[in-house]
């Protein structure tokens, strides 16, 4: 046990504890910051994408010395069957910004840089130290942390959990039940290097320009899940993910739907030459608003993944992860600056902030879509796809047939596949889950 | 007791690259770790000072980011580390290199105390040419023992060592006078796991940082690439080996037997020299 007390511990140096931790230290906070990798960034795993935005308020002049990799000029969704896609690109010289909105990373890199602002800012951070339990006083109250270290235990005045999607320390500690496998994606994903020139040419960017391609159909062999191909400066990340709870379904193997994924007609030209360097799983939370745990308790907070706070439509997560730390640090400050002790009382201001933002507002806009997408996953990833390739197919061949004809057996093709009333049921429930 | 350890932060050569073309060493972006050899040599270093008290000083020299593995090494319970660092220093080779270590193991003892020990890895991983340790020693006229598998006893009363020494079909049992330089083989220990109060020292502690002036470097034209003699004629990766790995089925044989009439299927003239060889007894 350490006699030296804290006034915050955070578990985990991802993007929300990262966060988390910077904003406790730059308010004046004594933080002790925990990570079970070698380093910040040795274990995490995102696609990534980041979002300029929400690091900007956390560190306005991040683009002077973070290690970058394209910003993004352009997306590309590709709704996929097995030999063609149907693509709404949507590319624009207005992203070529001087602040560009959004850019990829590579996350070993880039949480290594943030990490270091930890540090400058003043948190005490120990790597391969990994938590195994809460402290909690004889009233449950949690007062800190155990770790593996000989002499281990360490107190605080609160713990900000930021351990992830796993979350083992808050599950073991009956703070949350442990994420369901329907409401967990499991995603791979392969680094394949390339040459800057060669990328460029492929994606058709000029110097720092990147491009992201979203994709879902018949890649994720009818489960609920999506793949993806985001530019970056030497390398190419691709991976695909599924829910687990249809993995376990059908029996399909992760690495097997990357494969196929990589074979695609539409993909394969893409990756041709590479040089595979990494090879990387990761689960995702999916479960979206109706999953989010209990946030916050007496002497505790979780954030980011842990809280299930990630925008599975939109593909966003970790600028959730980075503003539910900052706001969690806001509140913990907020309450300290007040004197008053860390109790869920007062750290119930925490999930007020978080309604307020743009976290919960999204999540609950979406409330629905997670469970129509798993439900009717068969439809949404496999009938329609394979349907409106049909169509376009139909549409472009010139072979004589009549137009009016040809736009009759498209017509026909979709009631076949799904009747009058199940197409309208799916419009209806599509439109009542985005609203 | 003062001990000092000098390591050496070097890329994971589990996850360097040549590159294809240019044939360089591809640095970028591969991470770095202690040189594995140097674990031994501050295990030892940290066995020794729980039995006898005292302090252990880890040294290196290298790129302000060597700071990170002084930084880890300290983690493990080492109490104090001096990072040497100065463009001067930049592309030595080992005779360069044992000149300002040697300087600045002098300037340690002078500021913190002289050595009883100076302890070095056998080798490192990317240079591989074990000449550093000894080097060290030559110049500060210490007594080596190198390749030391085990340290039995010290008495730092009568200022003596005694060491196991691996050698070629055996292993010397070797007896010196302090103060000396151990340089320590692989597997000889295993370093430990730090405490919760020495991870944090180690993150909050002060990295002690000497430029050439500093360590008291008396002439800088023998430091970095100045003053190394080596030249770097040419890197080359070596081809790959056509040669691939075949599973031999052995149906029913025994194992031994079948593997032999394998080879000398495929290589009959070796049959016939083994034949001719056997033919001898």
């Amino acid at each position: 046990m350490i006699d030296e007390r804290f006034d915050a511990i955070v578990v985990g140096a991802g993007m929300a504890g990262n966060a988390a931790a910077l904003t406790l230290a730059q308010r004046g906070l004594k933080v002790l910051q925990l990570e079970r990798g070698e380093y910040s960034g040795s274990k995490n795993v995102q696609g990534a994408i980041l979002y300029a935005d929400m690091l900007e308020t956390l560190i306005p002049d991040f683009r002077e010395d973070a290690p970058l990799e394209r910003h993004l000029v352009e997306q590309r969704f590709w709704m996929m069957d097995d030999r063609s896609h149907v693509g709404l690109h949507y590319k624009s010289d207005e992203f070529n910004e001087e602040r560009a909105n959004r850019y990829t990373i590579i996350r070993a890199q880039f949480d290594k840089w943030f990490s270091s602002k930890v540090r400058e800012a003043g948190a005490v951070v120990l790597c391969e130290t990994t938590v195994t339990e809460l402290a909690r006083d004889a009233y449950g109250k949690v007062i800190g942390v155990r770790t593996d270290r000989r002499d281990g235990e360490i107190h605080a005045d609160v713990v900000v959990l930021a351990e992830g999607v796993n979350g083992l320390l808050g599950t073991r500690a009956g703070l949350r039940p442990p994420p369901r496998p329907d409401n967990v994606a499991l995603a791979v994903k392969e680094m394949h290097f390339l040459p800057r020139e060669t990328i460029e040419a492929r994606f058709n960017l000029k110097g720092d320009e990147g491009t992201v391609i979203e994709a879902a159909g018949t890649i994720s062999r009818g489960m609920t899940g999506m793949g993806f191909i985001y530019a970056n400066k030497e390398c190419i990340s691709l991976g695909i993910g599924c829910l687990v709870a249809d993995f376990q379904a059908t029996g399909e193997t992760p690495y097997g739907l990357l494969e196929r994924f990589k074979q695609h007609p539409s993909v394969a030209p893409l990756i041709e030459g590479s040089e595979v360097k990494e090879y990387a799983a990761h689960l995702i939370p999916e479960g979206g608003y109706k999953a989010i745990p209990q946030l916050y308790g007496d002497g505790w907070v979780v954030v980011g993944d842990a809280a299930q706070l990630n925008n599975a439509i939109h593909r966003e997560g970790s600028n959730l992860a980075m503003t539910s730390g900052r706001i969690a640090a806001e509140a913990i400050f907020q309450v300290k600056s007040r004197r008053e002790p860390m109790t869920a009382k007062n750290l119930a201001l925490y999930k007020t902030m978080l309604d307020d933002s743009f976290v919960i507002k999204d999540l609950k806009k979406y409330k629905d879509m997670p469970a129509l997408m798993h439900i009717q996953s068969q439809n949404f990833f496999l009938t329609y796809p394979q349907l409106v390739s049909k169509a376009m197919q139909n549409f472009l061949r010139v072979d004589g047939t009549p137009k009016k004809e040809k736009e009759a057996s498209t017509l026909r093709s979709f009631v076949a596949a799904r009747s009058w009333l199940g197409l309208f049921g799916d419009a209806f429930r599509f439109a009542r889950a985005w609203r | 007791m003062h001990i000092i350890v000098c390591i050496k932060q070097v890329p994971d050569s589990a996850q360097i690259r040549v590159h294809p073309v240019t044939n360089t060493i591809m640095r970028q972006g591969v991470p770095t770790i202690i040189n594995p050899y140097d674990l031994f040599a501050l295990e030892a270093a940290l066995a020794l000072r729980d039995r006898f008290g005292g302090t252990v000083t880890v040294l290196t020299m290298g790129p302000p980011s060597a700071e990170d593995s002084l930084r880890k090494a300290l983690t493990f319970g080492i109490d104090r580390a001096v990072l040497l660092t100065d463009r001067f220093f930049a592309g030595a080779d080992t005779l360069a290199t044992t000149y300002a270590l040697a300087a600045a193991i002098r300037k340690i003892g002078e500021t913190f105390g002289a050595p009883d020990i100076v302890f070095t890895g056998k080798q490192t991983i990317d240079g591989d040419t074990a000449q550093v340790g000894p080097g060290i020693a030559k110049r500060l006229g210490l007594l080596q023992l190198t390749y030391v598998a085990k340290i039995n006893t010290l008495d730092l009363e009568a200022g003596t060592i005694e060491a196991e020494r691996r050698s070629e079909g055996g292993v010397q049992v070797l007896q010196t006078r302090l103060p000396c330089l151990v340089t320590m083989l692989e597997a000889s220990n295993e370093i430990r796991r730090g405490g919760m109060a020495d991870a944090l020292r180690a993150a909050r502690a002060e990295i002690v940082k000497w430029s050439a002036q500093d360590a008291g470097v008396a002439d800088i034209a023998k430091c970095g690439l100045r003053g190394s003699p080596t030249i770097v004629k040419r890197v080359f990766a070596p081809p790959p080996r056509a040669e691939k790995a075949t599973m031999v089925d052995i149906a029913g044989q025994p194992p031994a037997d079948a593997l032999i009439a394998h080879i000398f299927q495929r290589a009959p003239k070796l049959e016939a020299e083994l034949a001719a060889l056997a033919r001898g007894y």
